[in-house]
């Protein structure tokens, strides 16, 4: 299983809509880099609305997603976390501390117009 | 009739065959939105940790309920290396695989009533029950 990444002018698109198997999620990271490399992206959206539950594991590879694009050159927002697994993350003690976020998508890119500005 | 159900994990489609068979009971028992979630990730971690640490293992799920309340049992069980320090394994941030260390931790908050059994070289078992309020 794969997730589609879509280009737009210097950014990347995603929305997730698969359910976030081990083998998918460290697949995405790994495709999330190299587009940002081949198509010299500046910033990437993750759009996470349809995706009902977030682990640790799953907590740990987007984590490690922004972390890789910012070292190399591209900020990352998460957007459109539901409540319940907003609470749940809360719950386990995973703050995502460092991660910009946003309500919905359209909302997303103006965080990243923000953050590539600042 | 009381519904049980149980998954073998011994890859990571079991983890998520697990957490698709928690989230359809927790709904069927009348669970809402973010106790499923929470149900659905507590299983999520215990299906992951028999995955990584002991390569296979049951998960089962199971209806229980007692005079006046109906809830979810979660029970993990596995034949592998076993936990040497419980306590420690409970501590945020403890890990030996370079993750977060937050799932044990996170299980026993996301659920009510959490019990760890561990013996080395015998195995773990993980009870876990969320009661429906
Ligand atoms: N079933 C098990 N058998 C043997 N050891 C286990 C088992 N489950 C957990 N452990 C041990 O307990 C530690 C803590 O587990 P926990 O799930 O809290 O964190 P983690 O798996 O290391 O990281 P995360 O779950 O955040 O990805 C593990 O690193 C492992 O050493
Ligand atoms: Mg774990």
């Amino acid at each position: 299983m794969r997730i589609p990444i879509l280009k737009l002018r210097d950014y990347l698109l995603i929305s997730v809509q698969v359910e976030l198997d081990d083998k998918t999620a460290l697949q995405f990271q790994e495709d999330v880099l190299s587009k940002i490399h081949e198509e010299g992206s500046r910033g990437v959206v993750i759009d996470l609305t349809s995706v009902e539950m977030i682990d640790s594991f799953i907590a740990k590879v987007l984590g490690d997603v922004v972390d890789m694009s910012n070292l190399m050159g591209a900020k990352v927002v998460l957007t459109g976390i539901q409540p319940p697994v907003a609470i749940t993350l809360i719950d386990m003690g995973i703050m995502l501390e460092d991660v910009p976020t946003a309500l919905d998508l359209e909302q997303g890119l103006d965080r990243l117009q923000l953050e590539l500005e600042g | 009739m009381q519904v049980q159900t149980h998954v073998d994990i011994n890859s990571e489609w079991g983890i998520v065959a697990a957490r698709q068979a928690g989230r359809k009971l927790a709904r069927e028992i009348g669970f809402g939105s973010v106790d499923q979630a929470r149900i659905t990730t507590a299983i999520s971690e215990l299906a992951r940790n028999i995955y990584l640490y002991a390569n296979k293992g049951q998960i089962y799920i199971e209806e229980v309920s007692n005079a006046n309340k109906r809830g979810v049992k979660i029970t993990a069980i596995d034949q592998g290396p076993g936990i040497k320090d419980v306590r420690k394994v409970m501590e945020d941030g403890f890990t030996t695989s370079g993750g977060l260390g937050a799932g044990l931790p996170g299980v026993r908050r996301l659920m009510d009533d959490f019990t760890i059994d561990s013996e080395v070289n015998n195995g773990t078992t993980i009870s876990a029950i969320k009661w429906l309020r």
